[in-house]
Parts: structure tokens; C-alpha cells; sequence
């Protein structure tokens, strides 16, 4: 069955039509070759970075912001997001500090995206 | 007097972008009046990813993305002036400021970029009905009260408004444990991205309620709850479909004005259509050596194309202050059928380097659509995509040799069917 999906690698926001083809899909309407990943990705295995903030010590503001450096399953987010608010980073905080190694055992860090 | 070649009001996307360009072009004294106590704007309230993709071929956060230009203007000579507010500009192009450490003060500029940005309208600009209780908030007031302050501003919430930043929202209290319980929008289409509209409300089943509005606020002290209704197809609401959700939050996701009280009392007038000044292809406004660019000039979704148009401010504040900025101008620009606004809204062929890009806003959904440039009958150039949606800006690039072709006159966008 032909399926409709909206890529959301990036805000371009391309209209993605998905054919099955065997154990995959074909995909069409992308504009980039990642659009073709994610809809496949979103079919079998949907993933996401998740953005959040820490607590920060001794910083300009109470917290800072944070990213996993790259997508986890979507199923993980609310745990990730548990971990997160759990840490307290002292600072000083530069962009790109592991702020939790592994997280969840996704083998993907959380990192710092603002300096504090 | 303190004496500049630009001045820069405001150090959000825009006037980074403006003043870096500047500083490769050759200016050398610049400086650069922001009022928060750090450079970035809104940008450092935006935590969330997909920032960047034009400018950096990569996918960055908020403050990532400023802090890209805030490294590039430290390798520079740019100087920054933070916590200094903007009150005035004279004619003679005096910037009359203010800031806690330094008092009053009055700059000397030889050109000035505004790069104020945008803000928010609030529930007096929608007259939202009912009582006055706490915990009613633009949505980007409650982005920064938890993204920067680390302070969540409710738990069970009600969205009104379905722009990006309302979207985006819904998701991060969603995160923080709040319970979202509907977005509302007025409109039968969403105002925000589409990939907002999957990545923030779809994965977390946050019902989009299109064509519908907040009609009543209650709660003594705090807000205890919304009545919400459909709307007919005069956005009118139908008394019928009234029903009440508890909430103990509301957030406000409906629109943005660009903020130009300075430039109007400079006595430069603002366009109807964008609330922003008119301006040139390099940004240029009527008055001579004032450019304006990004969210002042009209509001944009999109952060790599406000530092576009900050980059060519940049390069006209170079031009100007060189004596190379041609004033008179070939063309102006008209929003004809289904287009809102066009941005030029004039345009001066010697100041073009290669092409000019045109951005436009179309008023409805259009599905099998083209976007198409006419001067009188003749067709200039077309752009095609697959759907037009109001909250997504259209980029039309069109090049120089072929508008070369065109005599001196008006350049009319419209959207037609295929």
C-alpha cells in the first residue's frame, strides 16, 4: 500500500510517497538523499534527537541546553529525557561537552549546545 | 561623539549576519548595540535542531547557530555594546542609546543597519475574551522562562495558535512532563511547518483542532481552564460547538509584528503588508545609509534566510559607505492574486551581482499551483512547487539577465493555477 509522509530531516518539509518493494520501500518526492533514509527509518525503526536543557552551577542562567548528538529511537525519549534531568553540570560548559556518555546504552552522547 | 561607520541595532541573526558581511567587505568600524546581555536574539531561546541546513550544510541548534557568528565576530574588530538599548535615530543618522553602565549616549553613524527583529502579539492584540488570571503566556515567553531561566510555567496547557513556535512548544512542555491537551488554530490550515506539525504534535498525540478558538479564559488567580469553540467560514464562532477543557495554562502562538517603533520615528514609513520598512534589494530603506534586514523587515521561518538577507545588507552598507549604491531604481514589486507581500519591494539592476531572490508570502493553501512573475502581459519566470502554504516563505530566484530584459517598471507575482 502507497504511503504519504512529511520528511522532517529538515524544514524544507518534503512530501514523501513510499511504494513497498519487496522486504523496502521506494521512496519518491525527496529532495536529498536523506529524505530516502528517513522514510524508510520512519517505516521500521523511528528515530529522534531529542533537545533539552541541564542545570547548570555558577552559570549566566540556571540551565543550559543540550542535544543527543544524534537521533534515538523514538520509544527511548521520554527516558533519555529522565536522565537528563538528573544532572547537574558545574561550570564552566563549552558547546560539544558530554554531558551523559551513552545514554539509555544508545551508544549516543548528550551534549552541550550553549557555553556556560 | 563616539563615531562608527555602521551601527548595528540589535545582535540577533540578522545583525551578526549584517555585520560580518560588512566586515569582509572591507568596513572596518563597526559596532554592533544589542539590549540583552548576550548576542544571539531569540536564537538562544531556541534549543530545538534544524538550524542551519542553507547557511552551514548542517543541522544545528539555536544558540549553535549564533555561536557560529559570535566565533566569526570574534576573529574580527566588530565592537559589541550589550545591555544598551536603542531609543532613537536622528536624521543625521545619530543613534541615541542607553545602557546601565554607560548612561545616555549618542553614536555618529555613517550608515546604520536595523535588525530589531520581531515580537510577539499577545492576548490584547487578539482580545482574548474572559477572565485576567496568571498563567497566560506567549508561547515564546514560556520558551524562555524554561529553555534559558529553567522555570516551567505550567502543567496541563492549552495552545492557541499553531506557529512554529506554538508547535515547537507543545512539544518541549510535553518533555517536561506537562500535559498539552490541544493546540488551536484559528484557520483551517496551520500557521507553522509541517515537519513541526509531525515532530512536535503527531508523535506525542497532541490534537491540532483547525478552525478552532479560544473563546473564554477562566480562573480567579490562575487559569483554571479554556472554552474553545469551532469557527465558521467567517472565523466566527459557532455557539454550538462551545466546550470547556481544565488547563492550568495558556500559551499564545499568534503571530509575530516586526518591531519598528524605531524606524517609524525616524520618519521612515512602514510597508502595510510586512509591517516592515520598505526596502531595496540590498536592503537599502528610503532613508539614505539605513538598511534594514531579517524579522524587522518581514517575518521569516526560517533563520538561514534572515541571515541571507543580513548578508546583503551587509554588502549594501559596504557599497554605501564606498559610494557605489546606485539609488534610482529599475523596478518595484507588486503582490498580485494570492500573493500577501513581496519582499524587495524595489529593485536597482546595478546593485545586482548575479540574480535576485524574492520573498513572498501566498495568502491560502494552494495545491497545484505555480507562482509566476509578470510585468504587464509578459511572463518573466515561474516557480514551481508542489504545494504553496502560507507559513512557508516562497523563495523565488530570478537572474539578472533575464529581468536585463525587462524595460523600467512593475514586477507583478500571482499565483496561478497549472
Amino acid at each position: 500500500m502507497t504511503k504519504e509522509m512529511t520528511c522532517i530531516v529538515c524544514p524544507i518539509g518534503c512530501q514523501l510517497t513510499l511504494e513497498p518493494q519487496g522486504d523496502t520501500f521506494a521512496v519518491s518526492g525527496n529532495k536529498c538523499p536523506r529524505g530516502q533514509k528517513y522514510a524508510i527509518e520512519e517505516m521500521t525503526a523511528p528515530k529522534r534527537v531529542v533537545t533539552s536543557t541541564v542545570a547548570v552551577d555558577q552559570g549566566m542562567y540556571p540551565v543550559i541546553s543540550v542535544k543527543t548528538e544524534a537521533p534515538v529511537p523514538k520509544e527511548l525519549i521520554f527516558e533519555v529525557m529522565k536522565d537528563i534531568s538528573k544532572v547537574m553540570m558545574p561550570a564552566p560548559v563549552v558547546i560539544g561537552d558530554v554531558v551523559i556518555e551513552n545514554v539509555q546504552g544508545t551508544g549516543i552522547n548528550v551534549v552541550a549546545t550553549r557555553n556556560a | 561623539m563616539l563615531k562608527y561607520e555602521l551601527v548595528v541595532v540589535g545582535g540577533g541573526p540578522a545583525g551578526l549576519s549584517a555585520a560580518v558581511e560588512a566586515y569582509e567587505q572591507g568596513v572596518r568600524k563597526i559596532l554592533i548595540l544589542e539590549r540583552d546581555k548576550e548576542l544571539g536574539g531569540i536564537l538562544n531561546q531556541c534549543i530545538h535542531n534544524g538550524f542551519g541546513l542553507h547557511r552551514f550544510k548542517e543541522e544545528l541548534t539555536g544558540p549553535e547557530y549564533s555561536r557560529r557568528y559570535i566565533d566569526m565576530l570574534d576573529e574580527t574588530t566588530i565592537e559589541i555594546l550589550k545591555e544598551t538599548m536603542v531609543l532613537e535615530i536622528s536624521e543625521t543618522k545619530v543613534v541615541r542609546a542607553i545602557s546601565a553602565e554607560r548612561g545616555y549616549m549618542e553614536i555618529e553613524a555613517e550608515a546604520i543597519v536595523f535588525s530589531m527583529g520581531c515580537r510577539e502579539r499577545t492576548r490584547g492584540a487578539i482580545q482574548l475574551q474572559g477572565d485576567r488570571p496568571s498563567g497566560v503566556f506567549t508561547a515564546g515567553t514560556a520558551q524562555r522562562f524554561i529553555n534559558m531561566e529553567g522555570y516551567m510555567p505550567g502543567k496541563r496547557v492549552v495552545i492557541l495558535g499553531s506557529g512554529d513556535i506554538g508547535l515547537i512548544m507543545a512539544r518541549r512542555m510535553t518533555l517536561e512532563g506537562a500535559k498539552v491537551e490541544a493546540v488551536c488554530e484559528l484557520m483551517p490550515y496551520s500557521n507553522g511547518l509541517t515537519r513541526n506539525i509531525v515532530q512536535c504534535l503527531e508523535d506525542y498525540d497532541i490534537p491540532l483542532m483547525l478552525s478552532h478558538t479560544v473563546v473564554k479564559v477562566h480562573g480567579k488567580s490562575r487559569v483554571e481552564g479554556v472554552t474553545i469553540a469551532k469557527v465558521d467560514e467567517n472565523l466566527r464562532p459557532i455557539p454550538e460547538t462551545f466546550q470547556r477543557i481544565d488547563c492550568d495554562t495558556v500559551l499564545l502562538s499568534v503571530g509575530l509584528i516586526p518591531e519598528n517603533e524605531i524606524t517609524q520615528n525616524a520618519g521612515i514609513m512602514v510597508d502595510t503588508r510586512t509591517n516592515g520598512p520598505k526596502v531595496g534589494e540590498l536592503r537599502q530603506t528610503e532613508m539614505p545609509g539605513v538598511f534594514a534586514c531579517g524579522n524587522v523587515v518581514h517575518v521569516h521561518d526560517l533563520v538561514d534566510f534572515v541571515s541571507e538577507e543580513g548578508a546583503l545588507s551587509g554588502l549594501g552598507v559596504a557599497k554605501y559607505l564606498k559610494g557605489e549604491l546606485e539609488t534610482a531604481s529599475n523596478f518595484t514589486t507588486a503582490n498580485g492574486d494570492g500573493i500577501g507581500y513581496v519582499v524587495p519591494q524595489t529593485v536597482t539592476m546595478s546593485n545586482v551581482d548575479d540574480q535576485v531572490t524574492f520573498y513572498m508570502r501566498v495568502r491560502s493553501v494552494y495545491d497545484r499551483h505555480i507562482v509566476r512573475a509578470y510585468q504587464g502581459d509578459t511572463l518573466v519566470a515561474e516557480k514551481k512547487e508542489r504545494k504553496f502554504l502560507p507559513a512557508e516563505m516562497v523563495n523565488f530566484k530570478i537572474k539578472k539577465d533575464v529581468l536585463a530584459n525587462l524595460g523600467d517598471g512593475e514586477i507583478r507575482f500571482v499565483v496561478e493555477e497549472v
